[in-house]
């Protein structure tokens, strides 16, 4: 049987287990909550350190490519990658070498053919003098971070395209055009997203119908078609940059739907919330509800389909470019060297003109897993 | 448990055959933050055709508690010790380490469950008839037209007026205490031995959930099968159960016969939840005194007695240093998890044990 | 622009207990349409709240009950006039003793009495933004009314915490690192911000667990006691509501069926529905299940829908004849007592007092 022992003594001292717990959490803003899921999310962290350094690569294109794309050697068309060695018997140190080319003629099609001579030795080093440039347009300077270590010799790490002109070079260069105008047309597409999904999304009623009907009949337009005659609409005489803000414009003009149901839906779901109920009732105007409450709540949301949409808009401008509606030589972009792929004979003998899809599969890659890791941490109230 | 079988079957009259024995459970769960141990050394009983009450406040462990014993726990919760035995035809199975087809005899056949949402466990696609058809198919060799006038009949057992019309209705037609009858006939549709009912009232209406456990009650009673019922009020608990055990952070803290612990409550933590509740009728407008404090949260687990950070009997030194275990009484079946109790050798006469 | 105030005076509303009324409800009606197919045509209507007379007296707390669908809620938010009522009055006393109809003000002359008509939410977790903290949660409707100041809102939202149980410290923490208890004092000192004169509390309790419960009612009823707030109550729990309110209306599908003093409702209903309410609540004493019990048959009717005469007739043990035909009008049976039941009086209904 049990008897009850003693009398007790004094309380615990009040304390709040609870609440000691994860002061942490309890004072970090919801951007750190944000981050701290998505950190766990390691495809993503990888593909976010891949789509920095595709960046990076953007901003220092002209440094990272070892020479300009104007640069052309008509004596080493079609050249093959060349592998970087490194001979460790030198006597002062290190040296870094490519095999150089040897050249044949094809006795039936006099055609050159370039083979790697392992004979001859191209040595290369870091920072040599080569093409000049203006960084960013406005510092002149000569140096690249990679490259022959005289001027004069040809170096194709990734072989060299029709024209002689080094592949690695043009992808990087490339990168340029085709990572901006992902972005650049997001941003564009976001502004019409947000305000015409906002407006449906928050008015309702007619202008909701309204622009629903023009989000449906612009989706249902199939795209090739549309931009067929939207880049036909281009004059023929403008010039790259020119064609460059057409050609994201038609990105965008048509990218900007799916945005807009996106902020359409998470209006309409917020507006049934209670808390956006209680600000109501605290007073809170209209503009204090939006941007406030509602906005903030969906700007993670936003900015997942904001991601997104970036891979799409780039694999929309390879596409365009590829199919000759886009960007024309002499602009450098993905696509445009795609186009070079295009041949079925060249692909065989210069597989290498393949490896700009690899740039482009490698970054829509990275930026789907950043899409989908912000997608899944964007609300970290979630449980 | 040989000291509980020992007790129990001193007690009672008709020897007590335990269908269910829950020994050392422990369920925990590993999220990204830390590990929470939802069950934390759990031992129950449920004997053949007795009502068991599982009571505690949200975040208890009494719904992983009973999820664990048909191993319906997910990932990342998993069960990391003790023993589950659900008796069958040829003695017992251990759900914890049985293989998956044993668990899958066991589910439905021997042991059914009914959850709080009807609308979530029930596929909208398929017509009722056609789901608890399904149920009876997956245990029983008969043809299609049979398990639909089994599922007539057992539609009409639970309540639903022209079972033979709604039958052939999908979920959204219903209501939500239609559906939740149209659960428990799926959940009898094999004739388990154990039912356990997970919050089946909460969601409905005070009206509706009378009905509801008017009906678990009749059909216990026809049936004869045990029922395990996990609730938050300790109204329906007092209504329906033979047995209650009440759980705080994890542990049954006092566990014993519905009239005991209702009655003479020995656990602080039971004896604060009761008198948290205002009582209906009484007319009383004292001011009520609830428990102090919150739940700790799940990854912070009091030392010694879970209970200790809230209780009004803290004894300090022992109640946050010593995890008490469960004490028996040969007065009272049942256990109490408290250090404020002592074991004494049956010499002296009942003193505090009776109500 | 302002409509003109239909002027009452104060002291020809006074009551039968004694304390002029705050808030009156005259057939206040609220019905919501029924859109189907493209053009969205309204094909019927969900008599949410239909026609309700309710009297909330000064200091007092009114409970609304009922099972869900009967339109409590919708009746709450109505006086708010976050729905728009669709037809009705709402009488409500202001500070200097003169009567305002609430349904007819636009919003701008309503924004006075927003301040002094305040909700408290159900659901702790819903009704606080994540991503603001305490001080803006609470500080919002400080700032937007009053236009305080930084420090000034700062300093009265500490107080406010301080009303409500919690520490000023957690000014500048966000909800999430809350339990459901610790949100609950939060959306109660929202709801104090402003100082109201009247609190609807919409099943403020009924997400919380147990203990954590009674703890939030004790806070409301020192609330009240501190600051002579008016309650309407609105809840499902019968035993809270007896322990909470002074007088209750229960509701059934969209209409008061009956009204009452607490005591006197629960020891002797008038209603058929109010009686098996009572019954329906499961009691934590093991000793009250052989009671006998009132197991009503059936489900609450659909508002859209309502059955001919009595809506409670198709449930109800005492349905006879007229019932089925006429609809009976919320009367008064004794003093302060009203009910919506031809037989109101004559039948033998069981309260839930020994």
């Amino acid at each position: 049987m049990l008897t009850r022992n003693h009398k007790p003594a004094a309380p615990p001292a009040e304390a709040d287990p609870e609440l000691e717990f994860d002061a942490a959490a309890a004072r970090s803003s919801p951007w750190r909550l944000v981050w701290r899921k998505f950190r766990k999310h390691k495809l993503a962290v990888a593909g976010a350190v891949v789509v920095l350094l595709a960046y990076v690569v953007v901003v220092f294109a002209e440094f990272l490519a070892p020479t300009s794309t104007s640069t052309s050697d008509s004596t080493l068309t079609y050249a093959p990658p060349q592998m970087v060695k490194v001979d460790l018997s030198w006597s002062d140190g290190l040296q870094m070498y490519v095999n150089g080319y040897r050249t044949e003629r094809d006795p039936e099609t006099f055609e050159q053919i370039h083979t790697l001579d392992p004979d001859l030795r191209v040595p290369l080093r870091f920072l040599p003098r080569g093409d000049s440039y203006e960084m960013w347009g406005i510092i002149p300077w000569d140096r690249h971070l990679f490259g022959a270590a005289h001027a004069k010799d040809k170096v194709f790490l990734l072989g060299s395209d029709r024209q002689g002109r080094d592949l690695l070079s043009l992808i990087i260069q490339g990168s340029r055009v085709s990572l901006s105008i992902g972005l650049i047309g997001v941003a564009v597409s976001f502004l019409l997203g947000l305000l015409f999904g906002g407006v449906s999304g928050y008015y309702g009623g007619a202008p909701d119908t309204l622009i629903q009907r023009v989000i449906e009949f612009l989706m249902a337009i199939p795209t090739l078609p549309l931009w067929l005659s939207l880049s036909a609409a281009v004059p023929a005489d403008w010039g790259p940059m020119m064609r460059y803000f057409a050609i994201t414009t038609i990105l965008s003009v048509l990218g900007w739907t799916g945005l807009a149901r996106v902020v359409r839906g998470r209006f309409l779901s917020l507006r049934e919330e209670d808390f956006v109920t209680a600000a109501r009732l605290d007073g809170c105007g209209r503009i204090r509800i939006i941007f406030r409450h509602m906005v903030p709540s969906m700007s993670s949301h936003v900015i997942a389909s904001l991601t997104m949409a970036v891979p799409a808009m780039i694999l929309g401008e390879t596409a365009m470019s590829f199919l000759g509606l886009g960007l024309q030589s002499p602009a450098v972009s993905w696509g445009v060297l795609l186009q070079e792929a295009q041949n079925v004979r060249t692909l065989e003998t210069a597989p290498w003109l393949l490896i700009p899809g690899v740039a482009v599969f490698v970054t829509v890659l990275a930026m789907n897993f950043v899409g989908d890791g912000l997608r899944d941490s964007a609300d970290p109230y979630k449980q | 448990m040989p000291t509980t079988e020992a007790s129990w079957e001193r007690q009672q009259t008709p020897p007590r055959q335990n269908i269910l024995e829950i020994e050392g459970l422990h369920t925990q769960f590993e999220l990204d933050d830390g590990v929470v141990q939802a069950v934390s050394g759990v031992d129950l009983a449920i004997a053949r055709g007795e009502v068991l009450a599982v009571v505690g406040e949200s975040g208890c462990g009494k719904s992983v508690m009973a999820r664990s014993v048909l191993r319906l726990v997910d990932r990342p919760g998993r069960i990391t010790g003790g023993q589950i035995r659900v008796r069958t035809d040829d003695g017992a199975a251990d759900m914890v380490s049985a293989a998956p087809e044993t668990v899958r005899e066991v589910r439905g056949k021997r042991v059914a469950m009914v959850f709080q949402e009807p609308m979530s466990s029930m596929s909208p696609m398929h017509t009722i008839g056609n789901q608890i058809g399904e149920a009876i198919r997956l245990h029983e060799r008969v043809t299609k037209a049979e398990a639909r006038a089994r599922a007539v009949e057992l539609l009409g057992r639970v309540g639903i007026p022209a079972p033979e019309r709604r039958v052939d209705e999908y979920p959204f037609q219903m209501s939500g205490g239609m559906l939740q009858r149209v659960m428990i006939a799926m959940a009898l549709s094999c004739g388990p031995q154990l039912l356990i009912a997970d919050e089946p009232t909460t969601a409905l209406d005070v009206t509706t959930q009378a009905q509801i456990l008017d009906l678990l009650r009749g059909l216990q009673e026809e049936t004869g099968m045990a029922v395990m019922l996990i609730t938050h009020d300790l109204g329906v608990a007092a209504q329906m159960a033979d047995r209650v055990a009440v759980m705080y952070l994890g542990t049954v803290v006092e566990e014993g016969r519905v009239e005991d612990v209702f009655r003479a409550p020995r656990h602080p933590y039971t004896t604060a939840l009761l008198r948290s509740v205002p009582k209906l009728g009484s007319g009383s407008r004292e001011r009520l005194r609830p428990v102090r404090g919150m739940v700790p949260h799940s990854y912070r687990r009091p030392s010694g007695c879970p209970f200790h950070p809230r209780c009004d009997e803290f004894m300090a030194g022992r109640c946050d240093v010593t995890v008490p275990e469960p004490l028996r009484d040969q007065g009272r079946p049942g256990a109490v998890s408290c250090l404020l109790y002592e074991e004494h050798e049956e010499h002296e006469e009942h003193e505090e044990t009776t109500p | 622009m302002t409509a003109p105030p239909s002027e009452v005076t104060a002291t020809a509303a006074a009551t039968a207990t004694g304390t002029a009324p705050l808030l009156r409800t005259h057939g206040l009606t609220k019905h919501f349409p029924i859109r189907r197919g493209l053009l969205g045509r309204a094909v019927g209507r969900v008599r949410a709240v239909d026609g309700v007379d309710l009297t909330v007296p000064a200091g007092r707390t009114v409970a609304l009950v009922g099972e869900s669908g009967c339109g409590k809620s919708t009746l709450g938010r109505c006086l708010m006039r976050f729905f728009e009522p669709t037809s009705g009055e709402i009488s409500y006393r202001r500070t200097d003793g003169t009567v305002i109809d609430l349904a007819k003000l636009d919003e701008r002359a309503l924004k006075p009495y927003r301040s002094e008509i305040r909700l408290v939410f159900q659901d702790p977790f819903a009704s606080l933004n994540p991503r603001m903290t305490l001080l803006q949660i609470i500080g919002e409707p400080l700032r937007v009314n009053l236009g305080l100041g930084a420090a000034e809102t700062e300093e009265r939202v500490a107080e406010l915490l301080r009303r409500v149980g919690l520490r000023p410290e957690y000014l500048r923490r966000y909800p999430n690192a809350f339990s459901g208890g610790q949100r609950q004092r939060v959306g109660i000192a929202r709801a104090l911000a402003l100082a109201p004169r009247m609190v609807v509390a919409d099943e403020a309790v009924s997400a919380l667990d147990v203990s954590v419960r009674a703890q939030i009612l004790n806070l409301l009823k020192d609330l009240q006691d501190e600051s002579d707030l008016t309650y309407l109550f609105i809840s499902h729990d019968l035993g809270v509501v007896e322990y909470m309110a002074d007088e209750i209306a229960v509701m059934y599908v969209g209409k008061v069926v009956e009204t009452g003093a607490t005591d006197e409702l629960y020891g002797q209903p008038l209603h058929p529905y109010t009686e098996a309410l009572l019954s329906a609540v499961p009691e934590p004493d093991p000793g009250a299940r052989r009671r006998e019990r009132v197991v009503l048959r059936g489900e609450v009717a659909d508002a859209s829908n309502v059955p001919q005469g009595c809506p409670f007739h198709p449930r109800c043990f005492y349905a006879r004849d007229r019932c089925r035909t006429e609809v009976p009008a919320l009367r008064e049976i004794a003093a302060g007592r009203t009910s919506a039941c031809h037989f109101a009086g004559e039948l033998e209904l069981k309260g839930c007092r020994a």
